[in-house]
């Protein structure tokens, strides 16, 4: 008989791997995507779809520009998810290239320039996403405004008519399609001198914070939780992060209620919650530690706060999260935790052995 | 006087520039002279990483002359006997680029210590004269030996000797020396104990 | 009730102890042949004393100890000595070593043992003498020489005595087996213990998934006042020394020291019966319980085996179906090493022999890549950061594994048992270890002959500049003695002319 000789220890957890972690998390954004749909049509799961499968595709191409083995690493599922985050984040009409673009930076520049999994310092689908924003602003603007609002009924066949040839079945132009979203909305009123309240009460809010927003963001919360629920993440990147931002913008709201919006506004509105429970906290741009962990998170809800008020554009999730990954390096080395018999955490604190 | 140079911010700014240069300069005059360290400890750290073989293959007549040419800042990639390990640790140490090997001086190649063929030894004391650390126990018309513990490897004694009775062979691993070797991180890795060879060697 | 701490980390694995029918102690029949390693514990190889051809005696002693930090090995039963050579032992490795292979003559004949009349009316060096001469090691799985842990001497003397029945390790039972079982002979083994190092308290500590072994414990140990049974949530691996010290006294052992710095010993609950047996019955360690277990086998339980017995003997008396395996592991399924040759014989150490079939312990699945998830790092026990590790044993980064304690690392496996990534991180760091160890043994080695070097020099200086001198020396006496008159030359001139003279004036 074969005898194996590997090394102790023998056995694994059950059910733990690359793959079940991915695919917990795409579980968990179901409820968010189903919402948006429901608010906004069908754009967004058409992108995730067609986003996903270019995903796949570019990532082979790149395993095998590499020379590496390609089956196995397309099992794991982590291109899908890059995909989906990214699509989530892109505009539901966006055009079908600026998805392409999209999903090949992320995937390329984003990941495989790096190493591949595991290697990139950098969130690849904030990568991607920064780089469309800055480079086609006018395609990324492309929202629309919730679907009870306008009088414009769009279908599947509609929303691919217009992600795919840019042509929209109406009178009107596909651009005049678009609104802005509640961010854009507060961003530009509060700049002509209007009051967070008196912004408020324009047809685009709801109760809490934007119409159609402010669920899509409590779902992805509740997408959230269940992860956490899982313990597919650990609940130190979240909550550092909505504590620090509803912190910040508490006292930057008390100072100055005129020119900012309330806490609860900016939890419930733009990308706060997919930032704080599927981006903020993807493993490998994120920091290792507890601690470290922690203040990557506050450092995100900060900056989501600064840049949303002081910064040129409405939502400031994807440029806080790349500065903090910026930054986990140092976080990992401030942050070792003590080890079991020894004096201190830092082994240049201690003094030398007698 | 300060209200006619505040007047001419150029002159200001040139002055408080030279000042802070002189200034500065004078501290680090100082502080070079005061706390000079005597001799030149760096060659004293490179020779403690070097592995001490005084063979000769680095071009150097023992490792504290090389030591001490490293330090005037000849290449850190001569040393055999050290290999990569050796390398890397001088380049940490000078903080530069560590380099492969140079295969002019060598390659490297696992530790030896001598043996001397004890029935072929004629007892002239060649290789005794031979070897840098005396390693080899002995006298005139007696036999010769090698203290194993001691012998460095670096095969100086070889050449000397007129019967040509020392071999060098490997130095040996056994149980106690064995760990594990870093994981084979491609798929494929040998993991059947009954498909390996037994490269091991018993104690 | 004792209040118990908790440790950093740890994991809960499926425990499978159910399996092997603890409580229960199965003989087994004489083997066909004894091969016993003169190494079965940590420390200097003990040295044959007998040669091939001898006849021996159950309990006589065939190895010696050499030097301190090592321990004879007895013969466990009678037979003729067949061969001192090597012979595949139990060892991660696979590699052979000197082993002294006995026949059993089936006769079954022992030395007459005698043990001390009243221990406590001994003194303590009588008292290590004889548990070294009986070849005590640690049975809980590493091997270190009994007496000399008892003997350790630092400033704090040893206040605690600690019994470790925590046996954390899935499949093994034969730590509990032997509480519920030799209930009275452990307790009495930690009152003989607690005396030699002049313990006050001793706390007998059992996890609580072992209920009848608590009992049984509580049960012998109730007439002893400064004995208490310990019982804390089961959890892997809280039964590591130093971290079963952290769960019941709340104090960290300081990283590179031992649990005698702080004041506290603990021991096996076998070792503690080894040490009784040595004493009182004057018997010294041939046998052991193990736990035979495994779905592989069809007939698992705790079983006492002679040391010696090859482990593919008594795999087949627990019914070994060798076609629905392929890893018999010696140990537990967290730190036990896979067994290459069945030939390997049980030895002290052997707590477990582990035969899962293929779906119970499935081959490794590939490695990929690290995502970075930090898991790794929740769970271990000693706080360190195992993520780190792994890149600079990658990298063969020593400086910076020093600095992140990597030799503070128990080698419990908890990171690895966690990974989604599959990384075997236990060996990363196995190889590290092993790298920096012998890279400090060359260091070393290197400074020595760095020495000698120097010393060589210093004496060829020496010697040339002794033989420098002596020329000047004569040189000098040489000029001086033409400055007396004293002319050699004309004096040899003057002596020729005088012997031709001479011979000139005889013709």
């Amino acid at each position: 008989m074969s005898l194996l000789h590997v090394s102790s220890p023998h056995i694994h957890k059950p059910f733990s791997s690359v793959e079940q972690v991915m695919k917990q998390v795409l579980l968990a954004t179901i409820p968010g995507v189903l919402v948006m749909t429901w608010f906004f049509g069908p754009g967004t799961l058409l992108n995730i779809i067609f986003g996903s499968a270019l995903a796949l595709g570019f990532e082979a191409w790149a395993l095998w520009l590499r020379g590496k083995d390609f089956k196995s690493p397309l099992k794991d599922h982590s291109v899908i998810v890059t995909a989906t985050l990214l699509c989530i984040a892109l505009p539901p009409y966006a055009p079908w290239w600026l998805i392409a673009v999209g999903v090949g930076v992320s995937v390329l520049l984003g990941k495989h320039v790096f190493g591949g999994l595991g290697y990139n310092p950098f969130n690849p689908a904030m990568v991607a996403y920064v780089l469309l924003l800055i480079s086609f602003p006018v395609e990324m603007t492309r929202w629309l405004p919730v679907v009870d609002l306008s009088n414009i009924d769009i279908t599947f066949a509609t929303a691919l008519q217009i992600i795919f040839t840019e042509q929209s079945p109406y009178q009107i132009a596909v651009d005049s399609l678009s609104g802005a979203t509640p961010l854009d909305i507060m961003k530009t009123q509060i700049g002509l001198a209007q009051t967070p309240e008196l912004i408020q009460q324009n047809s685009a809010f709801g109760l809490l914070a934007g119409q159609g927003w402010q669920w899509v963001n409590i779902w992805f919360a509740i997408g959230g939780l269940f992860l956490l629920y899982r313990k597919v993440i650990n609940w130190h990147i979240p909550f550092a992060m909505l504590f620090a931002l509803t912190f910040i913008s508490l006292i930057t709201w008390l100072i100055s209620p005129e020119t900012t919006a309330s806490p609860l506004f900016h939890l419930l509105s733009g990308g706060t919650m997919i930032g704080a429970f599927f981006i903020a906290t993807d493993p490998v741009s994120a920091a290792t530690s507890r601690q470290g962990k922690l203040l990557y998170g506050a450092g995100i809800g900060v900056l989501v706060i600064l840049i949303r008020n002081l910064g040129g554009y409405p939502d400031a999730v994807a440029f806080a999260v790349l500065l903090m990954n910026l930054c986990v390096p140092l976080l990992d080395i401030v942050s070792v935790p003590r080890p079991v018999g020894q004096t201190t955490a830092r082994a240049d604190e201690r003094k030398s052995a007698p | 006087m300060l209200e006619s140079l505040s007047a001419q911010p150029i002159l200001l700014a040139l002055i408080a520039l030279v000042g802070m240069a002189l200034l500065f300069g004078a501290l680090l005059g100082f502080a070079a002279v005061r706390f000079e360290v005597e001799g030149n400890p760096l060659s004293d750290q490179i020779n403690g990483i070097l592995p001490q073989t005084q063979c000769g293959q680095c071009g150097y007549p023992g490792c504290r002359p090389y030591a001490e040419a490293i330090a005037e800042g000849d290449s850190i990639n001569k040393c055999p006997p050290g290999g990569e390990d050796t390398i890397h640790a001088l380049a940490d140490l000078l903080d530069v680029e560590p380099e492969p090997l140079d295969s002019e001086h060598g390659t490297e190649a696992e530790p030896t210590v001598a043996y001397i063929r004890e029935a072929e030894c004629i007892g002239c004391t060649k290789c005794i004269q031979a070897c840098p650390v005396d390693a080899i126990l002995g006298a005139a018309k007696l036999m010769h030996t090698v203290i194993v513990d001691e012998c460095t490897g670096c095969d100086l004694c070889v050449e000397p000797c007129p019967v040509d009775c020392i071999d060098m062979i490997p130095r040996k691993g056994g149980i106690q020396h064995w760990f594990w070797p870093l994981p084979n991180e491609s798929r494929t890795g040998n993991i059947i104990a009954t498909d390996r060879e037994s490269e091991q060697v018993a104690a | 009730m004792r209040q118990i701490f908790d440790i950093h980390g740890g994991i809960h694995p499926p425990e499978r102890k159910e399996l092997s029918d603890p409580g229960f102690v199965m003989d087994c029949p004489p083997p066909s042949k004894l091969v016993l390693p003169v190494t079965q514990h940590i420390g200097a190889p003990a040295r044959p004393i007998v040669e091939v051809g001898d006849t021996v005696l159950g309990g006589q002693m065939i190895a010696e100890a050499q030097g301190p930090v090592s321990v004879p090995v007895h013969s466990p039963s009678s037979g003729t000595v067949t061969a001192i050579a090597s012979r595949a032992v139990p060892h991660a490795s696979g590699m052979t070593d000197t082993c002294i292979e006995i026949t059993l003559d089936g006769r079954c004949e022992w030395i007459t043992c005698e043990g001390v009349a009243d221990w406590r009316a001994e003194s303590k060096a009588v008292l290590l003498d004889r548990v070294r001469l009986a070849g005590v090691a640690g049975l809980g799985g590493a091997g270190f020489p009994t007496a000399i842990k008892l003997a350790s001497d630092r400033a704090i003397g040893i206040h605690t005595l600690v019994i470790n029945g925590t046996e954390c390790e899935p499949y093994i039972t034969a730590d509990d087996t032997v509480m519920q079982c030799f209930a009275r002979e452990v307790v009495e083994g930690a009152e003989i213990l607690a005396h030699m190092v002049g313990a006050e308290t001793i706390l007998l500590a059992v996890e609580d998934n072992k209920h009848e072994a608590a009992e049984a414990m509580k049960d012998a140990s109730a007439h002893l006042a400064s004995a208490e049974v310990v019982t804390f949530p089961t959890k892997y691996p809280s039964g590591g020394e130093k971290q079963l010290i952290e769960l019941l006294l709340n104090v960290q052992v300081p990283s590179g020291g031992i649990p005698a710095d702080i004041g506290v010993l603990c021991q096996n609950p076998g070792t503690a019966m080894a040490v009784r047996a040595a004493l009182i019955d004057g018997k010294p360690l041939t046998d052991r319980i193990t736990t035979l277990t495994g779905m592989a086998l069809g007939k698992p339980g705790n079983r006492r085996v002679m040391l010696g017995t090859p482990i593919g003997e008594l795999l087949a008396l627990g019914d070994f179906n060798s076609e629905t395996s392929d890893r018999v592991i010696h140990g537990g399924p967290m730190m036990g090493f896979a067994v290459t040759d069945l030939d390997m014989p049980v030895v002290k150490i052997t707590n477990c022999v582990l035969a899962p079939t293929r779906s119970e312990i499935p081959p490794p699945q590939p490695q990929q890549a690290c995502i970075r998830c930090g898991l790794c790092a929740e769970v271990c026990p000693a706080s360190l950061l195992p993520q780190q590790l792994y890149w600079f044993a990658r990298a063969k980064d020593q400086e910076q594994l020093e600095r992140h304690n990597l030799m503070d690392c128990i080698e419990c496996g908890a990171c690895a048992y966690v990974c989604p990534s599959h990384i075997p991180l236990v060996q990363y760091y196995r190889s590290a270890k092993g790298s920096m160890r012998e890279a400090s043994k060359e260091k070393l080695r290197s400074d020595n002959s760095r020495v000698r070097f120097e010393a060589r020099q210093e004496r060829l200086e020496r010697e040339t500049a002794a033989r420098d001198a002596k020329r000047a020396a004569r040189k000098a006496a040489a000029e001086a003695r033409l400055e007396a008159g004293d002319d050699p030359v004309q004096a040899a001139i003057e002596r020729a002319k005088a012997k031709k003279a001479q011979q000139e004036g005889e013709q």
